[in-house]
């Protein structure tokens, strides 16, 4: 049996612990935002915060979450924070086929949260785990610019 | 009218930002079963045998023997939806195992034994001798130009695969209830699949009904790939009376799934004495994989992209679609513009150099065609060419021609570089097809509470049509955008207003939008349940003859320009991105951020095609099997891009917008490779330019200087 925190409520999983968390996120507990691109870490589609840091929830077994937090999207979409991201994304249009997008909120999440104010440098890094073929990066790296200027203090 | 350009938040954004929206593999569907192909890895073989493991009740085998007729209704069907006694590249389906259990599924794909007995393969453009597609054409005297001729000049250019790599797999899930087939997938054309799935199965057409699931990138790849696996699944259904769903992993997408047909262009110029250019001939070889599919459409598009933005007084142009052993090559943004593109702009360029002009685009803008001029074709480019003036944008923006003159002479490690390219996009599909197949159609319906809803077959792959088509309908009829419903396409409801290719959508449907709103403005009553159709009216052309090229092949085209700056790292032979300006006339820009959102996705996809994204067939199979090893651009590769629309509004097109899409990818490429020629002082001829190729160029010509 292992015990976490899931979207800020304790919960149990008393499965196969060598599952990958993308499918018992998915499948068990129906948290479908977080999405599968690739399935070998590269693409960032999946990744939700564990502890308040970005992971790859295709290459995390869930065994490993003992006691962990983790966060998805479903969980987070309820803050502050995601508010200002979301007006931030829509005014800089850096959502076109949104698979890519819940992935990159929790990535901008965990980067502003270390740094409230990153250069463009720094935001380049920090989504640089994360891939999207359709807005070339450009509109996301102003969105999560102007989210770090709108939403000052907040991070 | 209030600016129509000026952007609004996108229709689907809260669905897509909060996660709820529904991808194909976010459907639960009770009873649902999982499906995984069984595939050959013989590039080319017959098959002996299929043997096929004792399963449990409850497990399916789905084979040829379930496609009443085995074929993938694309422009022909020659290609097979389950191979049945020869198999003709890595990856090719045999059959299809379906259980609930997905990971006995897989066991029993694993356990399948199929005996072949092998025969010749061709594995390369090179290697191949049989050309699936042949095509011809010639305006004006070329064969005297030749003769003529001061002097000839040829050259070779090479074009690779390309991934699509859209981040959301491929998938589909198939239904059969009461002897209704449906498929929702992740597609383009809803229409492409049902016909594919009422031939294969053969059943009526009523009986099929196709609906699309949020669409997670498709940039072609989902225009003619979801008909073979919605024939999958359609079948699988069928026999299992059961609900199929086929998500493909990346390692599978990435293999067997249609790329970007690799190419090799050969151009010959014929000069007079005083370096002006008499005739142009290009010679197109495609490689089209094992299966034709629309790699006959995709020459076509090349060919007529022979001339690039420029003038000759006359040409002739060859083109085959080969042969291979290898994953068939399909629908991808730019449809066989991208491969000609790159060559001619090289071409162009390399005649400059060869005759001694500093600055490639001096020469280039000699050619420019304008407004009036005839096309390669004999068609007319009969609206506004505003090359020129989008020429002095790009250079008041990027300071082109200054950083041309001081790149020339560099020393040192690090050395820069800047390259121009001029590009164009016959928007819409080639020829008379939109009047001979196609036949569009809309609807408008206004409910009793006043909303409108817009029913069309075209579908929202990200490229924000649900905004913009909602924008034209509440422009016209003066209505808040909230009152205006779209959601994505169910044959069942929507009339067939044809695929989402070719650039067409906006400027085709949002044109027959535009028409049904300015019809129901007239006859609006408040409260009242009214319905409009619209359907395609084909603006006056020279009608086009595919069998001699000639005529229009366009009503109409966009026009790019970009300017790619870079820093080569002569040591390691690395190449560094420094500065990237895109100037477009897509007609008039339905939502600037939505148009910014296509410039700077489209041209980094270029970029990725021209740098570092190489595929690799060795042995008939596809080396590059994850986002790990096929390498697309990151967030940290790029750098801020300086972009700007101008306009020239169009006629034929809702509020002046022209086709915008693809036009976004053609002109990287070889703006990208003249960079990196400027940097590095090695010609660039072959893309992708990695630094592994890059550096053994360089070496080369160091010991050429020895
Ligand atoms: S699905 Fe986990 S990184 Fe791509
Ligand atoms: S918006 Fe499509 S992958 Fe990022």
């Amino acid at each position: 049996m292992i015990e976490f925190y899931l979207n800020q409520k304790k919960v149990q999983y008393d499965g196969e612990p060598t599952r990958r968390l993308l499918d018992v996120l998915r499948e068990d507990f129906g948290l479908t935002e977080v999405k599968e691109g690739c399935g070998e870490g590269e693409c960032g589609a999946c990744a939700v915060l564990i502890d308040g840091k970005t992971r790859q929830s295709c290459i995390t077994a869930i065994g490993s979450l003992e006691g962990l937090s983790v966060m998805t999207l479903e969980g987070y979409k309820h803050s502050e924070q995601y508010k200002v991201l979301d007006q931030s994304f829509a005014e800089a249009g850096a959502v076109q086929c949104g698979f890519c997008t819940p992935g990159m909120i929790m990535a901008a999440q965990s980067l502003l949260a270390e740094n409230p104010e990153p250069s463009d440098a720094e935001i380049r890094d920090g989504i640089s785990g994360n891939l999207c073929r359709c807005t070339g990066y450009n509109m996301i790296v102003d969105a999560i610019r102007m989210a770090s200027q709108k939403g000052k203090g907040l991070w | 009218m209030v600016n129509i350009s000026q952007s609004i938040t996108k229709k689907d954004h809260i669905e897509k930002m909060t996660g709820e929206t529904q991808y194909i593999a976010d459907y639960v569907i009770p009873g649902m079963n999982h499906a995984k192909i069984v595939r050959a890895w013989r590039p080319h073989a017959r098959i002996k045998s299929v043997r096929f493991p004792e399963m449990e009740t409850g497990y399916f085998v789905i084979d040829y023997r379930d496609v009443p007729k085995n074929g993938v209704k694309i422009i022909r069907s020659e290609q097979p939806v389950f191979a049945e006694n020869e198999v003709r590249f890595i990856g090719e389906a045999v059959a299809m195992i379906v259980g609930a259990d997905v990971i006995k599924v897989n066991a029993y794909v694993e356990q399948v034994k199929i005996e072949y007995e092998d025969l010749p393969a061709a594995l390369s453009l090179d290697a191949s001798d049989d050309a699936m597609v042949s095509y011809h054409y010639a305006h004006g005297a070329v064969t005297d130009a030749f003769q003529k001729a001061a002097r000839v000049i040829e050259k070779t250019y090479y074009t690779g695969h390309q991934e699509q790599a859209y981040i959301e797999p491929q998938g589909a899930i198939g239904l059969y209830q009461d002897g209704k087939i449906t498929v929702i997938a992740s597609m383009q054309c809803p229409y492409y699949v049902k016909d594919a799935v009422t031939f294969a199965m053969d059943v009526p057409a009523e009986s099929v009904q196709i609906i699309q699931s949020t669409t997670g990138g498709a940039f072609g790849g989902k225009e003619d790939y979801p008909s073979l696996i919605g024939c999958m699944v359609a079948a699988a259904a069928k026999k299992t009376g059961k609900p199929v769903r086929l998500i493909f992993e990346r390692g599978e997408d990435m293999t067997v799934t249609t790329k970007r047909h690799p190419a090799q262009i050969v151009y010959s110029a014929a000069l007079d004495e005083h370096d002006g250019i008499l005739g142009i001939k290009a010679d197109i070889k495609l490689d089209g994989g094992a299966y034709e599919g629309l790699s006959g459409v995709v020459l076509q598009r090349s060919m007529i992209a022979a001339a690039g933005v420029y003038r000759f007084p006359c040409i002739e142009v060859s083109g085959q679609v080969m042969m291979t052993h290898t994953v068939p090559n399909g629908a991808f943004r730019g449809f066989g513009a991208p491969q000609s593109f790159f060559a001619i702009e090289r071409f162009m360029t390399h005649l400059a150099t060869h005759l001694g002009i500093q600055d490639p685009v001096d020469f280039k803008k000699r050619y420019f065609v304008k407004q009036g001029d005839s096309t390669a074709t004999g068609g007319s480019f009969r609206y506004p060419v505003i090359l020129p003036e989008m020429l002095e944008t790009a250079e008041s923006l990027s300071r082109y021609t200054e950083k041309h003159e001081r790149y020339r002479m560099q020393t040192g490690r690090y050395r820069k570089g800047i390259g121009m390219s001029f590009f164009l996009h016959g928007c819409g599909f080639t020829g008379s097809a939109e009047k001979d197949y196609i036949k569009s159609v809309i609807k408008l319906v206004k409910y009793p509470d006043d909303t409108i809803e817009l029913l069309t077959s075209t579908t929202d792959m990200g490229q924000g049509v649900k905004t913009t088509f909602a924008k034209i309908v509440a422009e016209v009829m003066a209505l808040p955008i909230d009152q205006i419903k779209i959601v994505n396409p169910d044959t069942d409801r929507v009339p067939n207003s044809g695929p989402t290719v070719a650039s067409r959508s906006l400027m085709i449907v949002g044109k027959l939008l535009e028409r049904a709103a300015k019809r129901l403005k007239s006859e609006y009553v408040a409260g009242k349940y009214q319905e409009v159709e619209e359907r395609y009216v084909h603006p006056e052309m020279v009608p086009w003859d595919i069998t001699s090229f000639s005529g229009d092949a366009y009503p109409t085209y966009s026009w790019g320009i970009n300017v790619i700056e870079v820093e080569v790292d002569t040591l390691l032979a690395e190449t560094k991105l420094i500065g990237v300006w895109g100037i477009f006339d897509v007609g008039r820009a339905i939502d600037e951020t939505i148009m910014r959102g296509q410039i700077e996705g489209g041209m980094l996809q270029g970029i990725g095609y021209a740098s570092s994204e190489k595929m690799e067939i060795i042995g008939g199979a596809v080396r590059q099997s994850g986002l790990s090893d096929y390498i697309i651009p990151t967030a940290k590769d790029t750098v801020p891009f300086v972009t700007r629309t101008l306009d020239n509004p169009y006629d034929g097109g809702p509020f002046g917008a022209k086709g915008a899409g693809e036009l976004t990818i053609i002109g990287s490429a070889p703006a990208y490779a003249e960079a990196v020629e400027q940097a590095a002082g090695v010609p660039v001829a072959i893309i992708p330019m990695t630094p592994e190729r890059l550096l053994a160029a360089m070496k080369q010509q160091k010991r050429g200087e020895r």
